[in-house]
């Protein structure tokens, strides 16, 4: 057998992302087998993951676990470039950008939850609007928008308080 | 309960209110189609007679059948009485929301609400 003569170095960084987002992607693939009252309300269980990764080891090491648990998942399931893995993607994306603003808050003041509530918020904001850009070319999409800001505050609350659990209990 | 109380910053608090605030506000932004303005009564698919639903008043149409006779109330409208079999457009009861119409077929005669969006093609029960 031919020895590779490729040389990927692995560094601390990579396994602990690794790790992460291997927990992130069984939260997934656990969620993808609850029956959802309507496509989009999930709780969002990787989430938790995400929130613990930024407040340990900060922004990008979040978005790495993110990325990766939108992009393993999808493959998993067999949903990968179908739209809801652009959907997903997207509300990656928007939770993201604004993780990276309340990454910056008081800590005194501001913990997980309120990181959870806003991603949650900004992860269902994105979705709506690839959706209505793309998949539904109407405003009727919008009709939704109470159901899906209610439950994204449901479980936003639900996670963040849960990451915070986490983030106090675990070493 | 207290425990997880206690996992919550003071201004996860504010943002809570917010949330709760933006769910709340919501529902009715999205959820009405808009108010009922006006009242359309319709024989054979013409208008006869167009309410603003401001003034309680009645009105009567005189159809194949005989008369049907609506009612207006501020904010809604209502088949009083048709001479139709089966009474289903009287039995319908008040229409309140924008687009709602009650048909009287035996008698050709429809009232439909109209409001100033159309969010519906029409409503009905």
């Amino acid at each position: 057998m031919t020895v590779s003569t490729i040389d990927l170095p692995v560094t601390r960084d990579d396994r602990r992302i690794a790790r992460y987002a291997a927990a992130a992607i069984a939260l997934t693939l656990a969620e993808a087998t609850l029956p959802s009252p309507l496509p989009g309300v999930k709780p969002g269980l990787a989430n938790i993951i995400v929130l613990v990764v930024l407040v340990r080891h900060g922004w990008r090491d979040a978005a790495w676990v993110s990325l990766l648990r939108v992009l393993a998942g999808s493959l998993l399931v067999g949903q990968f470039l179908a739209p809801g893995f652009f959907l997903g993607l997207t509300g990656a994306l928007a939770s993201l950008a604004v993780l990276a603003v309340t990454a910056r808050l008081p800590t005194r003041w501001f913990g997980p939850v309120t990181a959870s509530v806003l991603a949650a918020f900004a992860h269902i904001g994105g979705q709506l609007v690839l959706a209505r850009l793309w998949l539904v070319p109407h405003d009727g999409v919008f009709y939704l928008v109470p159901i899906f800001a209610a439950s994204a505050l449901v479980f936003g609350i639900v996670n963040g308080l849960i990451a915070a659990k986490l983030l106090k209990e675990l070493p | 309960m207290s425990a997880w109380l206690a996992l919550l910053r003071p201004g996860d608090w504010a943002t809570l209110l917010l949330g709760v605030l933006t769910v709340g506000i919501s529902f009715p932004l999205l959820w009405t189609g808009g108010q009922a303005e006006r009242a359309v009564i319709r024989l054979d698919g013409k208008v006869m007679a167009e309410f603003p639903l401001t003034a309680a008043q009645r009105y009567t149409v005189t159809g194949p059948l005989g008369d049907t006779l609506i009612e207006i109330a501020p904010g809604r409208a209502r088949v009083l009485a048709d001479p139709g079999p089966r009474q289903y457009c009287v039995q319908q009861g008040w229409l309140t929301r924008p687009n709602a119409i009650a048909i009287c077929a035996p008698n050709h005669v429809s009232l439909s609400l109209s409001g100033r969006s159309t969010s519906h093609d029409s409503l009905n029960y």
